[in-house]
C-alpha cells in the first residue's frame, strides 16, 4: 500500500494541513468508502444526508490525529499527578472526534475559539505536543511561554483565539471574530466552541441575537458532554436540547463520537453560515476524565456509564474498526500507535528538560504601546518599564 | 472653517510669502473658535472613522437615534450601518463581540450609554480585553476603545451616578483616560482610537454641553495628546490641586477664588488615570510641598488614595502636610437635589480643603 504510506510520510514531514489537502487530492484516486452515520436531528433546517464519503488515507489521518490527542491528554494526566503540572488542567480525551471532524471541514483561514478545555486545539491548529506540554509545565518553550498555562493557549497566525477561562465569555468573542471576517469580506467562519454548562449563559443568547440580526458567519458548537462540571445536563438545563436553544437560529445535532458525522455536518454548517449567517451545532460527546484534574469524575456519574462509552462509542475505536474492515493491516495501526507514543513521550521529556521563564518576562507584553508607563513591583520604589516583546528576546 | 481654509491655502502655496497675513488669520481663527466637548468628541470620531477603515462604532442608539447624548450625531449617515452599529440592550454580548472583533484586527469604539451599564460587561473588559495580550504571550492584541459618560450627572440617583475611574485604573493591561475640556476630548479620543491597546475612556455628561476655545492645532485632523501625560492647567506655588474630568473645572474656580486671597494653587489635570503621570505630580509637590486631590468617586481605594500613597512613598520629605483627599461622600447617590449636592465635592469644599492643608 504505497499510496497511504507516501501520504503518511508527507504528513509527518510537512504537517497535518498539507497532509490533509494532499489526502483530499488523492481521495479521488483512492477508493471511496461510503459510511452511514447516525441521522442528524435538526431544528429549522433540512438535514444533510447521513451517508458520508471517505477513504482510507483520510481515515488514517483521523486515526493518527485522534490517537495523538488521546495520548497527549493521558500524558497530561500523568504529569499532573506527578506534580509537573499545577493549577487547573481540563482534559479532552473522549471528545477527540469533535475537534478532528471540525478541522477536517474547515481551513486555517477559518477561526476557532474555545473554553479552557483547549489543549487539543493547539495541535489541530498547527502547534506541537512539545509546546503544549512545556506550557502545561510552565516552561519558557511553551505555547504561550509559560505565561498562560493550561487554560490560555493561543495561536494568532493560525486563527486560534484561545483558551478562555471564564465560562461562556468565548461565545460573544467568537461572534465578534466572525464579525471581523464578514467586515473584511473574507469567506471564513468562526467556530465558537462551548460546553453544555456554558450553553445556559445569558451572554450566549445575547451573542445569538446579534449574530442573527447581523448575519454573522459564526458556527456555535455546543460540545455536549452531558456534565457541566459535576452537574448533569438535566439538572442545569430546563431544555437540554441544545441544538434547538438558538430558537430562530437553525440547529443540528450530531453524534460527536463519530468523526465522519462531525466532518460532514460541519462542512454543511460552514456552507450555510457563509451564505446565511449563524447556525448552532450540538455535538453529543463525552469526556472520560472529570471536569478537571481536581474532579475524579465518578461522584456524579457511574463507572458503568464511563465504561459503556469506552466500549461502545469510543471515537478512535470506531475509526480503527473502519480501517481494519477496509483493508488496513493491524500491524500498520500498531506502527502508528508506536510513533505517536514516541512523539508524546519525547515531548514530555523535552518539556521536563525545558527552562523556566526568567523574572524579566513578568513585565513583558501587557501593552503593545507601553508609552514609558511604569508598572509597580511588590515593594515600594520598585518600578519596571513594561516592554512589548512578543518574541521574548531578552 | 477658517483653519481648514488656512490649511488648504498653505498646501497650495498661497500665503506662504505673506507671513504677517497668515499670523493675523491664525490669530483671528484661534480667538474665534469655540467647541463643545460633545462636538469635540463627535469630530474626533468622524476623523478617525475617515482615517482608518478598520475603525467602527457600536453601542446602544449610536446610529439612528444619533447617540443618546448625540456624541455620534451624523456618523451613521456618513459611514453607513456596517461602521456605526446599533446594538440591542445587551452589554455583555456586544462588548464581547466588540472585543472579539478587536482580537481579529478591527478597531472598535464600544460606547456604553453610561459606564454604570458596563458593569454588565466588566468581565469582557477585564478578563478578555485587558489580559489577553499577556496571556497570549504578546500575540493577540486588543485595539479597542470603551467610552461613555462616567460619574454623577444631575438627579439620576444611585444606580446611574457611579465613578469607575478607580476600579479600571487598577488593572494592568488597560489604559484609562479622562478628558476635561474640548482639547482633551479631541486629543485624547483620537489618541485612544489610534492606540493599539484597550482604552477605558471616561467622559462626563455634564461636560458635554460646555464650550471651550480651540485653536487650529487642536482642530487639525491629526491632533492627538500623549497618553500618560498630565497637564498643568494653572501654575501656582502654594498648593497642588490634582483632579480629572469635571472636577478640574471646580479646581480652577477654587484656584481663582483663592488667588484673590493671595493663595496660588497649581492645578493639575491628570488627563490619564492609568498610567498616572508620577513625574508631573512629583515636580509639582517639590514646588508646593502640599497637595489636595479632588474626585467625585468614593473615598475608599479611590484615585486620590493612590496619589496620596505615591506622594508619601516617593516624596515624603517634600511634604509639609499630609495629602488631603476631597471625594464624593461614601453613600449611594441620593436623588433630592440638596442631598445630591451634599454627596459631591463643591468648589467651597475644595477651598476648605486647601485652607486646611495650609494650616
Amino acid at each position: 500500500m504505497a499510496l497511504p504510506a507516501a501520504i503518511s510520510s508527507l504528513k509527518a514531514k510537512d504537517g497535518l494541513q498539507l497532509g490533509m489537502s494532499v489526502a483530499r487530492l488523492f481521495a479521488s484516486a483512492a477508493s471511496q468508502i461510503k459510511v452511514e452515520v447516525m441521522p442528524y436531528k435538526v431544528h429549522r433546517i433540512e438535514a444533510p444526508s447521513n451517508i458520508v464519503e471517505t477513504n482510507v488515507p483520510e481515515l488514517m489521518s483521523f486515526y493518527k490525529l485522534m490517537y495523538k490527542l488521546r495520548r497527549m491528554e493521558i500524558a497530561a494526566d500523568m504529569m499532573y499527578k506527578a506534580k509537573f503540572i499545577r493549577g487547573f488542567c481540563h482534559l479532552y480525551d473522549g471528545q477527540e472526534a469533535v475537534l478532528t471532524g471540525i478541522e477536517a471541514a474547515i481551513t486555517l483561514e477559518d477561526s476557532i475559539i474555545t473554553s479552557y478545555r483547549d489543549h487539543c486545539q493547539h495541535i489541530t491548529r498547527g502547534g506541537s505536543v512539545k509546546e503544549l506540554m512545556a506550557e502545561l509545565m510552565g516552561k519558557s518553550e511553551g505555547a504561550t511561554r509559560g505565561l498562560g498555562g493550561s487554560m490560555h493557549i493561543y495561536n494568532r497566525k493560525a486563527n486560534f483565539y484561545g483558551g478562555n477561562g471564564i465560562v461562556g465569555a468565548q461565545i460573544p468573542l467568537g461572534a465578534g471574530i466572525a464579525l471581523a471576517h464578514k467586515y473584511r469580506g473574507e469567506p471564513n467562519v468562526c467556530i465558537t466552541m462551548y460546553g453544555d454548562g456554558a450553553a445556559n449563559q445569558g451572554q450566549k443568547y445575547e451573542a445569538l441575537n446579534m449574530a442573527g440580526l447581523w448575519n454573522l458567519p459564526v458556527i456555535f458548537v455546543c460540545e455536549n458532554n452531558h456534565y457541566g462540571m459535576g452537574t448533569a445536563e438535566w439538572r442545569a438545563a430546563k431544555s437540554p436540547n441544545f441544538y434547538t436553544r438558538g430558537d430562530y437560529i437553525p440547529g443540528i445535532k450530531v453524534d460527536g463520537m463519530d468523526v465522519l458525522a462531525v466532518k460532514h455536518a460541519v462542512a454543511f454548517a460552514k456552507a450555510y453560515a457563509l451564505a446565511n449567517g449563524p447556525i448552532v451545532m450540538e455535538m453529543d460527546t463525552y469526556r472520560y476524565h472529570g471536569h478537571s484534574m481536581s474532579d475524579p469524575g465518578s461522584t456524579y456519574r457511574t463507572r458503568d456509564e464511563i465504561n459503556a462509552m469506552r466500549t461502545e462509542r469510543d471515537p478512535i475505536e470506531r475509526v480503527k474498526k473502519l480501517l481494519l474492515s477496509n483493508g488496513v493491516e493491524a500491524g500498520e495501526l500498531k506502527r502508528v500507535d508506536k510513533d505517536v507514543k514516541k512523539e508524546v513521550d519525547d515531548a514530555v521529556e523535552a518539556a521536563k528538560a525545558g527552562t523556566i521563564p526568567p523574572d524579566s518576562w513578568l513585565w513583558k507584553n501587557m501593552y503593545v504601546a507601553p508609552l514609558g508607563g511604569e508598572m509597580r513591583g511588590v515593594l515600594p520604589g520598585q518600578y519596571h518599564a513594561p516592554d512589548f516583546d512578543p518574541e521574548y528576546t531578552s | 472653517m477658517l483653519p481648514g481654509l488656512l490649511q488648504q491655502a498653505r498646501k497650495h502655496g498661497v500665503l506662504c510669502r505673506v507671513p504677517r497675513l497668515t499670523a493675523a488669520i491664525r490669530g483671528f481663527a484661534s480667538s474665534q473658535s469655540e467647541m463643545t466637548v460633545r462636538d469635540a468628541l463627535n469630530s474626533a470620531l468622524d476623523e478617525e472613522l475617515a482615517r482608518d477603515d478598520k475603525v467602527y462604532v457600536l453601542g446602544e442608539e449610536v446610529g439612528e437615534y444619533q447617540g443618546a447624548y448625540k456624541i455620534t450625531r451624523g456618523l451613521l449617515q456618513k459611514y453607513g450601518a456596517d461602521r456605526v452599529k446599533d446594538t440591542p440592550i445587551t452589554e455583555a454580548g456586544f462588548t464581547g463581540i466588540a472585543v472579539g472583533s478587536a482580537f481579529a484586527g478591527l478597531k472598535p469604539v464600544c460606547e456604553f450609554m453610561t459606564w454604570n451599564f458596563a458593569m454588565q460587561a466588566i468581565d469582557q473588559i477585564i478578563n478578555s480585553a485587558a489580559k489577553t495580550l499577556y496571556m497570549s504571550a504578546g500575540k493577540i492584541s486588543c485595539p479597542i476603545v470603551f467610552r461613555g459618560p462616567n460619574g454623577a450627572a444631575a438627579g439620576v440617583a444611585a444606580q446611574h451616578s457611579q465613578c469607575f475611574a478607580a476600579w479600571y485604573s487598577s488593572v494592568p493591561g488597560l489604559k484609562v483616560l479622562a478628558p476635561y475640556d474640548s482639547e482633551d476630548a479631541r486629543g485624547l479620543l483620537k489618541a485612544a482610537i489610534r492606540d493599539p491597546d484597550p482604552v477605558v475612556f471616561l467622559e462626563n455628561e455634564i461636560m458635554y454641553g460646555q464650550a471651550f476655545p480651540v485653536n487650529a492645532q487642536v482642530l487639525d485632523k491629526d491632533f492627538t495628546l500623549p497618553i500618560g501625560k498630565a497637564k498643568v492647567m494653572r501654575e501656582g506655588k502654594h498648593v497642588t490641586l490634582v483632579s480629572f474630568s469635571k472636577m478640574v473645572g471646580y479646581c480652577l474656580k477654587a484656584a481663582d477664588h483663592l488667588s484673590k486671597e493671595g493663595v496660588h494653587c497649581e492645578v493639575v489635570n491628570l488627563r490619564t488615570i492609568k498610567p498616572l503621570d508620577k513625574d508631573t505630580l512629583l515636580a509639582s509637590i517639590k514646588k508646593t510641598h502640599k497637595m489636595v486631590t479632588v474626585e467625585e468617586g468614593w473615598p475608599q481605594c479611590g484615585v486620590g488614595s493612590e496619589i496620596a500613597a505615591l506622594m508619601q512613598e516617593l516624596a515624603f520629605d517634600e511634604l509639609d502636610a499630609p495629602v488631603l483627599r476631597v471625594t464624593g461622600a461614601e453613600v449611594p447617590m441620593p436623588y433630592a437635589a440638596n442631598l445630591e449636592a451634599a454627596a459631591l465635592p463643591q468648589v467651597d469644599d475644595i477651598i476648605k480643603a486647601v485652607k486646611k492643608v495650609l494650616g
